[in-house]
């Protein structure tokens, strides 16, 4: 009669190259720490050079940050901080072996996701509208304007970056969700579930650190 | 008669090599064995080209006046840089040694991420060529430093395409990185604990934490530097508000840990031969594996001795310097640790010992020069000539190439199953180290005399130097090209190895040469540490 490890082995859950589970969802939760550790290099190059040029021209950066939409970007942030909470719920449900609520709260993350770029577009559309993207016709008026393009070629690259994160955490909830539904993880086995809310609740933490730095610069403009 | 008793002991056993033999399942396998191979045929491809790019410039050095336009000499040394530092230096040893023998050496059956090893070679490759077509439409002449605003703003050539490339092949950096942290971590045979590790799989592991932790800062980087490009707008372009000295700063931190990244590995490889044939365990043990975590953490605090001249503040010069040389104590440390072993060791001068002792030697030579540019006065003399040049040649190519090559010949029997011809090994790595010395050295000399780097022309009075320099770049080549011959030539018509041609210690010795796909017939229970050579009976009793 085949083991346990052999089962698991042939459902094409325990990969050929590991012992057992344990020892997989070891390495796997290692590897996605260590990827994150990569994501936040990733942006600390960026937040480097913002926060180098903010010290700088902080004149500059601060009326460039009025023109910003404070109250656009503070729905976002409650919107992905209640995303990383249905996350956090469904990692919760995965633990207990319970797989539609799993499907249903990550689905629920991914939505929400949808809504914050959906949001940000916005923010992007009339922004543009108002000739503050740096490269399509810039005018910016103030004292300033060439420290005022830096802040917005900062603001667009990493909100950009981040953007770019969600679609591909929103990407990994739904395929997450999908799976779930079709009955692939037990509470025995759900760290793809785990990991990938690993991964939505960096994204998250990245935008907790972009909104103070671009919109709470100047709140009250 | 046709039927040769050894074809069929050949067939016994069935090896990662002989398992299949269509290109899909080379194109499409999941073996770290295979990977490697992979990973060795592309890196020597583009080992040549670069080498190619490097003598033409030493021909074009012979004459004061040059023999090619200054433009196209540009064009050479940016595509010998861009080539050997991305495409051979970064990854050269971790991805071929390293990817075939780490699990091996820890007794696994692969490594912990076996598909995401496979896709680290495409994307590789996918860099390589997207670089590649960028070199073919035109070439870069910016130099493999891409300095901004030049790379950004004046520059006339084709930046984009091959930033483009560097930031791909960045990616498979990362992930050979993380595959080896992880698998390092959790996939160790029962039995083998951190210190019985051997010391080749601890100067890995401190690479890759560079690995991980530099490249994307360099990534980003050149996501700024193409963003500039294509945009028109000015991160670091002062005529617009930027600031080139931070491209400067964002640039050196990742690309001074980066020459850690093509130094550390070399020393794993210097540790593990020097202990082989010496018949000795490796002195100080735990300072040798310490000593290759201090130089990758360190590696990450120095990165400001590159813009001594750069506009950087004074005091920060002056922290940069102190710190530069406080890297000299891990190196040191190595150094005076592998001579000590060495100390009434039986001495064996085999080939990859030859290499072993090259590193050793160079390296010290590499090392110490890089104590004087580390000094602030000295540095503001030396700046930007030739002196440059030959330090981070020793580091990089006296250290890190005769480094890839001793791996390259201690692991070839136990990759192929093969020997290599033994006096042509010797031949070959004595005429590499007499044509390195005969390149590099006048460079010393002309650099501090004062002939800056990367120019197409050069001072009547450096001529004899440069004519030295150039005929020793010959001999190099033909040592370099000696190797490539003989070693395919074994792979067909060697004598087989057998599973220890050396006698040595660790766990890739004990599986068959070519191992099996698997790996060990059974996972292997560990119960000393990786030097046990005080243990081993005398060779021939």
């Amino acid at each position: 009669m085949p083991d346990e490890d052999t089962i698991l082995t042939r459902e094409g859950i325990l990969a050929e190259q590991f012992d057992d589970l344990a020892q997989q969802t070891e390495a796997g939760t290692l590897g996605m720490w260590i990827f994150l550790a990569t994501e936040l290099l990733l942006f600390g190059g960026l937040f480097t050079g913002y926060i180098s040029y903010r010290l700088a021209y902080f004149q500059g950066f601060h009326e460039a940050s009025g023109h910003l939409y404070f109250t656009l970007g503070s729905i976002n942030t409650a919107v992905l901080l209640t995303s990383s909470y249905f996350v956090a719920l469904a990692v919760h449900a995965a633990r207990q072996g319970r797989s539609r609520a799993v499907s249903g709260w990550l689905l629920g993350a991914a939505g929400l996701g949808a809504v914050f770029l959906a949001i940000k577009a916005t923010e992007y559309y009339l922004e543009y509208r108002e000739h503050l993207v740096p490269w399509m016709d810039f005018q910016f008026e103030g004292a300033y304007p060439a420290h005022a393009q830096l802040f917005f070629i900062f603001y667009f690259l990493m909100t950009g970056l981040h953007a770019v994160h969600m679609l591909v955490g929103m990407a990994l909830l739904l395929i997450m969700a999908l799976l779930a539904r079709l009955g692939r993880f037990s509470a025995e086995y759900h760290n793809p579930v785990e990991l990938t809310g690993l991964y939505w609740h960096f994204v998250d933490i990245v935008w907790v650190f972009l909104y103070p730095a671009f919109y709470l610069l100047n709140p009250h403009s | 008669m046709s039927v040769m008793p050894y074809t069929a002991e050949l067939h016994s056993h069935e090896t990662y090599l002989n398992r299949s033999y269509t290109l899909r399942s080379w194109l499409l396998t999941k073996d770290h064995k295979r990977i490697a191979i992979l990973y060795m045929g592309s890196i020597t491809l583009f080992f040549v080209l670069g080498g190619f790019a490097a003598l033409l410039m030493r021909i074009n050095l012979l004459v004061p006046a040059g023999f090619m336009a200054p433009d196209l000499y540009n064009k050479l040394f940016t595509m010998h840089g861009v080539i050997m530092v991305f495409f051979f230096l970064v990854p050269s040893v971790p991805v071929t040694a390293g990817n075939f023998v780490i699990p091996l050496m820890i007794g696994a059956r692969d490594l912990a991420f076996p598909r995401l090893n496979l896709a680290s070679w495409y994307i590789f490759v996918a860099g390589f060529l997207v670089t590649a077509c960028a070199l073919v439409a035109g070439g870069v002449d910016t130099g493999w430093t891409f300095y901004a605003p030049f790379s950004t703003g004046y520059s006339n050539t084709f930046v984009f395409l091959t930033v483009l490339g560097i930031f791909i092949s960045g990616f498979s950096s990362i992930l050979t990185g993380l595959n080896f942290i992880v698998t390092v971590h959790t996939m160790r045979a029962p039995g083998l604990t951190w210190f019985r590790l051997p010391l080749f799989i601890w100067s890995l592991y401190a690479t890759s934490i560079i690995l991980v932790l530099a490249t994307p800062v360099l990534a980003i980087t050149l996501v700024m530097v193409a963003f500039e490009r294509v945009t028109g707008v000015g991160i670091f372009n002062p005529a617009l508000g930027g600031d080139p000295v931070l491209f400067q700063h964002l640039f050196w931190f990742y690309s001074h840990p980066a020459v850690y990244i093509m130094i550390l590995p070399g020393m794993g490889v210097v540790s593990e031969i020097v202990a082989c044939f010496s018949r000795h365990c490796v002195f100080g043990y735990k300072f040798v594996a310490f000593a290759s975590l201090a130089i990758a953490l360190l590696g990450f605090l120095v990165w400001g001795h590159h813009m001594f001249v750069a506009g950087e503040s004074i005091y920060a010069a002056l922290v940069f310097s102190f710190l530069s040389y406080l890297v000299a104590i891990p190196s040191a440390i190595k150094v005076f640790n592998w001579t000590a072993t060495l100390y009434q060791g039986s001495i064996r001068l085999d080939t990859p010992m030859l290499y072993a002792l090259g590193f050793i030697g160079l390296f010290t030579m590499g090392g110490v020069t890089g104590l004087f540019v580390a000094a602030l006065g000295v540095d503001v003399h030396v700046h930007d000539t030739y002196f440059i040049v030959a330090h981070f040649h020793y580091i990089m190519v006296g250290g890190m190439v005769m480094g890839y090559l001793g791996a390259i010949h201690y692991w070839w029997p136990k990759m192929t199953g093969k020997m290599y011809p033994e006096w042509w090994g010797r031949f070959s790595a004595f005429t590499i180290f007499m044509g390195f010395h005969l390149t590099f050295f006048p460079q010393f000399v002309l650099g501090y005399l004062g002939m800056p780097r990367r120019y197409a022309t050069y001072d009547p009075q450096f001529q004899i130097l440069n004519v030295l320099s150039t005929a020793g770049a010959s001999i190099l080549g033909v040592g370099y090209v000696l190797p490539l011959c003989y070693l395919l030539w074994s792979f067909k018509y060697g004598r087989d190895a057998g599973p220890n041609p050396w006698g040595a210690t660790g766990l890739e010795w004990q599986t068959p040469s070519p191992p099996p796909t698997h790996n060990f017939e059974r996972t292997p229970v560990v119960t000393q540490g990786a030097y046990a050579y005080h243990e081993m009976e005398p060779a021939g009793a």
